[in-house]
């Protein structure tokens, strides 16, 4: 499990990144991270003829909160989603997606850019950008372009990105008042990729303490991150009582067609994903008065 | 360039030069080239754990790492560990009496996770200590006496501090 | 020092990283050989070009089967069996290939990427064939997997005792289930890592071989390349990185390293990548246990038949999963009537051979499942109906009537499994945990009890042998043929010296795995080694010591009797005055050229000794848990576990606590973890950990543990065997546990291992039948 030869290039600037990858187009990679990028390599899945290595380029690191919005560097490693405590009360269901991201190593370097550009149908962060309404900033030949997170997933390992296209950011607003998120996923183990999973962040109204507003986001049941629109349509205006739940569950599974996986039928993808929907927004909901409180 | 380039970089403590083709794996880089081959490859895709070494402070996976990439980083593997006379340091130690390794070869990359863990926390709770190795599989022990191992460092540093 | 919990001198080197396994050996000019292996499951070879890889960059040979037939015939079986057929093998398939992942060439190179390089250029044009990914589409393939066994059984075998017919036809309550499971591969570590150097000087070969069977490798491989055993040196290195059963078995790497290292003239080393280990390293496949038992009203066991499947993979090394799994059916319960009889088949996966537990998880799992099946029709309490068959402590030897693998009559040395239940129901508190239960199921939480006993044939033969010998250092080596994979042989086996000799363990060196330091050996699997080496080694160091003391007492002009060793000295007995051991060992070890030894002298202070046992011993472990299943993701938490273990004599409870928790660790994910999938075709659909979880740290709860000590009548030391006992009960005991917690919706589990998508599936169909349909 040895990769194949390729020619390194470590750009000092974005610049000269795009430059890079310009020149080479499909036949570069981007290496961030490389916790997904280099096991295939490893396994001779994938043999890039160059490599260009980001992770000096000061443009894509650092988060900052301004303006009512999050911008996150493409270059965050994980472990800032669980350590920064800006973050924390910015955009709370990151921490809370954190801590199932791989394992401790793997979020030492694994980058948000490279979990969004990676596009695994089962990984958190995409179905994370879904349910905070993010917005992917993309620096290409031509220049910025920004694309919602829902547009940004096209298929299995598939996104907006063209090959001489770099990720360096994403955008999502500050957590508002009466703002409560939850995640929940079931996996092999702790750490591995979700067999179902399931993001919700939902805000309540101030004076009748019920969902105004619900985003739903589930993973691992299509070959994309999937709002749960219909689910949300339920929630607008309603108290996450048992009634209005189990209305949730049925519109989930009303909408959802995974694909089974090994020792996980699309049946059970279905109930799961329905389960666990109701669940996070029973939480969130929990969640958010208990910030109001 | 797909020929071999020059990585100089700190490997525990000391300034070391390398000259290495840049899809050299940095566990590769670290057994032959530098010849400290107690850091293991397991499965060679991130889920083992056995290759984990510090780099910067922090614990990575060194077969998901290239050579290349620790230009100018500061690596830190388990042969760093034991004083200059080779007596263990006090986790190593403890490993021991608790019987916290058998065939040993997860051992080392177990502890560089451990000793990451214990220099941002000294006192981490036994949950801590899990969710700190659950990025390494030991097929020996079944984890509970390297637990038992880590919990009793973190007790003894709860003691010092007090 | 035997039962002292000494920590282990090993640890020293391997907490520091200065551990010696096979890759981290020096060999200077080593080469690096890499696979070609089979992308198929079942195919005519029809070409295999190596001309391009030949030509790439580092490359020193590509040898496919045209170019090693001085190495490419048959191979000799490799643990023969009068019901097993013999299939086909060779170094490298000549005509097919008959699973996904068999070597078809390999690579030698300056590096083990330009190995790999080169591999991608050799070019492989297959035919090909039906294949098989299961029992039941290899009974009904219609296509041979190996020639002349057309219905693809390799082995048929039945053994009885007393009339299973007549008893179940006149038995009150008859069951009749099937129980299945499937295992997965050993995944040591460390993978599979094999290093040879040849010396022209001598025309031998050093094989470095991280092997759980130095002596039978240095066989096979001799055999195979037609040379005598003493030209093979095998070494497994007191590092190895955890064995587990599939390190046990031959493979045609083995054998071309060491072919290789002399057409090259270079050494040469492997070393099995994960990816390799998941295609091509032994593994324990599906088996299909189809029971009828009869049973009366009070819930005793009358008449037992097991009727099973075997998935024996492509080829069939030995029978000794099958074997070993009907053996272990019966247990620790009495059953007049026996009939146990199994079909191992043909596959096209990679061979099956012993993983950790061997059959015996298989085994006790259906005899515990079949317990509780009666326990709920009878209305009993499924404790109460082991309680009524279990053999009792006065019963032994107690022969079941059947033959074990070891070719002995299956008869339990020695135990109290009574008593060993209820020490594990006292220390689980039973009685407050259905309590408990009765409490979170008034909450709505799916809460259950399991309770699992297990019984390991351990210590089994042919022999192992030891020398012991005194250095004129005074220190002390004691020389094992087995070796160690993590087991701790250098400090128990030295605790064994200092008992036998009478010197402090520290002062004792243990050097194993080395075919050129001890003439034969058998190696270590099945919980063997300390019963068989352990004695070996007593023995040994007993006649040495009594060698040393009668040397000392011819010097000291003293009778041997009233002569003891203490401190390093042999000493008149209550006195001080005495000779060191060095000084004694200088003298008969080496003596003055030409000049006669005094009389009474030793001459050699060493002693060989093999121990061979009449028959298996028998571990016996018993094993309670409570669990919560969260019935709509199919999650299970286990919230307590206790662990009951009795392995005889304990020579170092410190480690036989590490091998217990271990092997309960193997067992649990065996039982909701780990799974070795294939497409119908044979084709691996888990070939790496992203699909094949091992649990974590996070995953293991913490155990409690204890102990029982019944010593057995076998050898002197009284010890049976530890390394697998904790694993058998597991997935019994798991299975026990989440049927129990979901009785309420009336779930079945008849198929192990579970995930929670099986289980969740598990539970949504038990719903929609509706309650008490079940």
């Amino acid at each position: 499990m040895k990769p194949s030869a390729f020619t390194y290039h470590r750009p000092a600037n974005l610049s000269e990144a795009l430059e890079t990858l310009g020149r080479y187009q499909d036949d570069a990679k981007v290496l961030a991270g490389g916790q997904s990028l280099v096991p295939v390599m490893n396994f001779r899945l994938a043999a890039p003829e160059h490599l260009v290595d980001i992770n000096r380029v000061p443009e894509l690191s650092g988060h900052e909160v301004a303006g009512g919005t999050v911008r996150m560097g493409a270059l965050t490693r994980h472990h800032e989603l669980l350590s920064s405590p800006g973050l924390r009360a910015a955009a709370p269901l990151l921490p809370l997606v954190g801590p199932f991201i791989g394992h401790p190593q793997i979020r030492s370097v694994g980058t948000l850019g490279g979990s969004l550009a990676h596009a695994d149908a089962s990984a958190e962060l995409p179905g994370a950008m879904l349910a905070l309404d993010a917005t992917i900033v993309i620096r290409g030949p031509s220049g910025e372009r920004r694309v919602p997170a829902g547009a940004f997933f096209r298929s299995y390992f598939t996104t907006a990105l063209e090959p001489d296209d770099i990720l360096t950011a994403v955008e999502f607003p500050v957590r508002r008042d009466r703002q409560g998120a939850a995640f929940r996923e079931v996996a092999a183990r702790h750490g591995d990729f979700a067999v179902a999973g399931v993001a919700a962040v939902v805000t309540l109204d101030a004076d009748t303490d019920l969902i105004a507003d619900a985003r739903i986001a589930a993973i691992s049941v299509a070959d994309v991150p999937v709002r749960l629109s219909a689910a949300e349509d339920v929630l607008r205006g309603r108290a996450p009582d048992p009634d209005v739940l189990g209305e949730v569950r049925t519109a989930v599974q009303d909408v959802l067609d995974p694909p089974p996986a090994l020792k996980a039928s699309a049946a059970y993808k279905k109930r799961t994903t329905a389960a666990l929907a109701a669940h996070v927004v029973e939480r969130a909901c929990a969640e958010a008065k208990r910030e109001a409180a | 360039m797909t020929g071999t380039q020059t990585v100089a970089f700190v490997v525990n403590g000391e300034p070391r030069s390398i000259t290495v083709e840049p899809r050299t794996l940095l566990a590769d880089a670290l057994r032959t080239d530098l010849r400290l081959t107690g850091t293991h490859l397991g499965c060679e895709h991130g889920v083992c754990g056995a290759c984990t070494v510090i780099i910067d402070g922090r614990p990575v996976r060194s077969c998901l790492t290239f050579a290349v990439q620790a230009e100018g980083r500061e690596v830190e593997t388990v042969e760093a560990l034991a004083g200059p006379d080779g007596e263990l340091n006090s986790l190593q130690h403890r490993f021991q009496q608790h019987h916290g390794l058998q065939c040993g070869y997860c051992t080392p990359g177990i502890l560089m996770s451990l000793t990451s863990l214990f220099r941002d926390n000294p006192v981490p709770t036994e949950g801590e200590i899990r969710d700190q190795i659950q990025g390494h599989i030991c097929r020996c022990t079944g984890y509970q006496q390297m637990v038992d191992a880590a919990v009793e460092e973190a007790t003894t540093n709860a003691g010092e501090a007090r | 020092m035997i039962g002292e919990p000494l920590v282990r001198r090993e640890d020293l080197r391997l907490l520091r990283g200065k551990g010696g396994y096979v890759d981290d050996i020096d060999l200077p000019g080593v080469t690096y050989m890499a696979a070609v292996r089979s992308s198929q499951p079942h195919a005519r070879i029809l070409n295999v070009d190596t001309s391009a890889a030949k030509a790439a960059p580092g490359v020193l040979g590509v040898y496919a089967a045209a170019d090693i037939e001085a190495i490419n015939g048959l191979w000799p079986q490799h643990l023969a069996h009068s019901s097993l057929k013999m299939a086909v093998q060779r170094t490298l398939p000549v005509d097919k290939v008959r699973f996904t992942g068999e070597l078809l060439a390999v690579v030698v190179a300056e590096s083990r990427y330009q190995a790999e390089d080169a591999c991608e250029l050799v070019d492989v044009d297959y035919d090909p064939l039906p294949g098989a990914g299961d029992l039941h589409r290899s009974l009904d393939l219609g296509a041979a997997i190996h020639e002349g066994i057309d219905d693809n059984v390799a082995a048929h075998f039945t053994q009885s005792t007393g009339d299973v017919e007549a008893a179940i036809a006149q038995a009150p309550h008859v069951l009749r289930e099937t129980f299945t499971m499937t295992r997965g591969g050993g995944h040591s570590m460390e993978g599979r890592a094999v290093a040879a150097r040849w010396d022209p000087a001598l025309d031998q070969f050093t094989v470095f071989d991280a092997t759980q069977v130095p002596h039978q490798a240095r066989a096979q491989i001799a055999t195979v390349l037609g040379v005598p055993d003493e030209k093979v040196r095998v070494i497994s290195p007191p590092d190895v990185g955890g064995g587990f059963g599939p390190k046990a078995g031959m493979y045609p790497e083995e054998i071309l390293v060491t072919w290789l290292s002399k057409e090259l003239n270079r050494p040469v080393k492997f070393i099995e990548d994960r990816y390799e280990h998941f295609l091509s390293c032994y593994q324990e496949h599906r088996q299909e246990h189809s029971v009828e038992v009869g049973y009366d009203g009070d819930g005793r066991l009358l008449g037992l038949k097991d009727v099973f499947l075997h998935d024996t993979g492509a080829y069939a090394p030995s029978l000794i999963v099958p074997l070993i799994a009907g053996t272990t059916v019966p247990g620790c319960y009495r059953i007049p009537n026996i009939h146990i009889e199994f079909r191992a088949v043909f596959t096209n996966k990679v061979p099956c051979n012993a993983v950790r537990g061997a059959g015996r998880p298989q085994g006790v799992y259906v005899m515990e499942r079949v317990l509780d099946h009666i326990a709920d029709d009878l209305g009993l309490d499924p404790v109460e109906v082991r309680r009524r068959n279990l053999i009792q402590a006065d019963e032994f030897p107690y022969n079941v009537g059947l033959t074990f693998r070891d070719g002995s009559p299956l008869t339990y040395d020695s135990g109290n499994y009574p008593g060993l239940l209820k020490m594990g129901l006292d220390l689980f508190d039973y009685d407050h945990q259905r309590d408990l239960q009765r409490k979170r199921r008034a909450e709505g939480v799916y809460r259950g009890v399991g309770v699992s006993i297990a019984l390991e044939g351990v210590g089994i033969g042919p022999f192992e042998g030891a020398t012991v010998r005194v250095e004129k250092t005074g220190r002390v080596t004691a020389v094992l043929g087995a070796p160690p994979q993590g087991q701790g042989f250098e400090t128990t086996y030295a605790q064994i010296v200092s008992d036998g000799l009478g010197v402090d363990p520290d002062l004792v060196d243990v050097v194993t795995g080395d075919t050129s330091t001890i003439a034969y050996g058998v190696g270590t699997f099945a919980s063997r080694v300390m019963a068989n080496a352990g004695p070996a080694v007593l023995e040994a160091a007993t006649e040495v010591k009594d060698k040393l003391l009668r040397t000392a007492a011819a010097m000291m002009e003293a009778a041997p009797e009233d002569m003891e060793v203490a401190e390093g000295e042999v000493r008149v007995k209550g006195t001080r005055i005495g000779v060191a051991i060095a000084e004694a060992a200088r003298l008969a070890n080496a003596g003055a050229p030409g000049v006669n030894l005094p009389k009474g002298v030793v001459a050699g202070l060493t002693s060989t000794s093999y121990f061979n046992p009449s028959s298996a011993g028998y571990s016996a472990s018993v094993q309670a848990c409570a669990v919560e299943v969260d019935a709509e993701t199919g999650e299970i938490e286990i919230l307590d576990w206790v662990v009951g273990h009795d392995c005889g004599r304990i020579i170092n409870p410190l480690l036989v606590e590490g091998q217990v928790i271990g092997g309960v660790a193997h067992g649990l994910s065996n039982a909701m973890y780990e799974e070795s999938i294939y497409a119908e075709d044979g084709t691996p659909l888990t070939t790496s950990y992203l699909d094949y979880p091992i649990p974590s740290a996070r995953e293991l709860p913490r155990l409690r543990l204890f102990h029982q000590e019944t010593p057995t009548p076998l050898n002197p030391l009284g010890a049976k065997g530890a390394g697998e006992a904790g694993t058998l009960g597991v997935p019994a005991m798991i299975a026990t546990a989440v049927e129990d917690a979901l009785r309420p919706l009336g779930v079945r589990i008849h198929d192990l291992p579970l995930s929670p998508g099986v289980l969740g599936d598990l539970i949504a169909e038990a719903r929609d039948r509706g309650p008490g349909a079940a």
